[in-house]
């Protein structure tokens, strides 16, 4: 049976933990309020601009002159994937269900023959993948040292992608990132952004049929537009993750909480059971030995 | 009281106006226009300048950086590449942009490029000395 003194350490060292993982939960919880405010002030740019670009997209359909980040190149051999995750461990599922996602991903299409590029984003990622597509990984990016992510950030990322692509490095770009739901749930998405897919909906065919005064031309607007979309989809990508790595960590680390203070509850019981237990036997060896007198 | 349209002004980084105005002046890339209510369907890209929104005789001014600008049925709707309200502007973060923007004009070889920034630079020294003046 375990000394007084084991249980003691054990406790202590229990307790440190748990203090620990309850400054990691209040820490997570307020980084969330502002991750959480930037995502959602983020929502409404990415959803407009992928609502006009999806007006303008349905104006060229099947017009050969469409430009090529729009229509893609036509083939699907090289897929580009990119792969946010966060910087940080102790979150939870929070990386590994990005991580398998891309990885059942990146298998589908490797048995389907195709060519698969990963471009990492985030130090966990890094990790997850480096030992098994160590050959494949093109670029690796991740945020350690940056205080709070900007849009610069996203656009250099996007920058560097669109140089990829007219590069003719890949044919496919699609983005893996999990999408901020509520503290509790967070989706792992997948996202095409290359050749970019619209949702078809009846209000944006309606759009689509006023129309339009363009102010340059068409070309112009869709040769800003569309690295702009995509860079703006890889900010929503980045503070989506951002949100959702906060809410993950604190959800993690309140159950790691929980599971400590329990781990103590039961500790101490054992303690105080064995504590007694020395006592009795001290006594029954007092009273023997005055008895035998 | 003539109709009022409905402008909504987003930067990537938040959501930064949306309501109900009487006029909107867009600095587009073609020359600044003037959208009111029930406008034209229009699309077109910006240059760096000043937003004016004028909303019952009062005119707020908002500085972005190039983005677009769409009009439709539903109103306006700007795209900013980055907006910031006039009080806000930080007049060393601007010299700061048209020193980059100089050595952006010095180092381009792409003759397009480099117009398009030395483009951009002409209207961002506009707007500096229009933000000294107050």
């Amino acid at each position: 049976m375990a000394s007084l003194k084991d249980l003691q350490t054990r406790i202590t060292s229990v307790k440190s933990t748990q203090k620990i993982t309850r400054a990691m939960q209040m820490v997570a919880a307020a980084k969330l309020r502002r991750a959480q405010e930037r995502a959602e002030a983020a929502r409404p740019y990415s959803a407009r601009i992928e609502g006009v670009l999806s007006n303008l997209a349905a104006s060229f359909e099947g017009n050969p002159g469409a430009p090529k980040l729009l229509a893609g190149t036509g083939k699907d051999d090289v897929h580009l994937l990119v792969v946010a995750t966060a910087d940080r461990g102790l979150c939870g599922g929070f990386n590994t269900s990005i991580v398998r996602k891309a990885r059942a991903h990146i298998k589908e299409l490797q048995d389907d023959g195709k060519q698969v590029k990963l471009y990492l984003v985030g130090k966990k990622g890094n990790d997850a993948l480096k030992r098994q597509f160590e050959s494949i990984i093109i670029e690796r990016r991740d945020f350690q040292g940056v205080r709070t992510v900007g849009f610069e950030h996203a656009q250099d990322i996007g920058q560097h992608i669109v140089k990829l692509f007219n590069d003719e490095e890949f044919d496919v770009c699609t983005v893996f990132f999990s999408e901020f739901k509520t503290v509790m749930t967070q989706i792992p998405t997948e996202l095409q952004l290359i050749p970019p897919r619209f949702e078809h909906n009846d209000d944006a065919e309606e759009i689509a049929a006023t129309p339009y005064e363009y102010e340059p031309d068409e070309e112009v607007i869709l040769a800003n537009l569309l690295p702009l979309n995509l860079n703006a989809q890889i900010f929503r990508a980045i503070l989506e993750n951002a949100a959702s790595e906060q809410g993950a960590r604190m959800s993690a680390m309140d159950s790691a909480t929980r599971n400590a203070g329990e781990m103590i509850d039961d500790l101490t019981l054992l303690f105080n059971r064995t504590r007694q237990s020395i006592i009795t036997t001290e006594l029954i060896e007092i009273i023997a030995g005055a008895e035998s007198l | 009281m003539a109709d009022k349209l409905k402008f909504d002004l987003v930067s990537p980084e938040r959501l930064l106006f949306s309501e109900q105005v009487d006029m909107v002046t867009v600095p587009g890339t073609e020359g600044e226009m003037g959208v009111l209510a029930h406008h034209a369907p229009v699309m077109t890209t910006l240059r760096p300048g000043i937003i004016r929104i004028e909303s019952d005789g009062k005119e707020t001014g908002v500085f972005v950086w190039g983005g677009f600008a769409e009009v439709n049925a539903s109103g306006l709707t700007v795209l900013a590449e980055e907006a910031m309200p006039m009080d806000e502007i930080n007049l060393d973060d601007l010299g700061q942009r048209i020193k980059n923007l100089e050595e952006d004009v010095a180092d381009f070889e792409d003759a397009d490029r480099k117009e398009d920034a030395a483009d951009r630079l002409w209207h961002v020294r506009q707007m500096f000395e229009a933000a000294r003046r107050g």
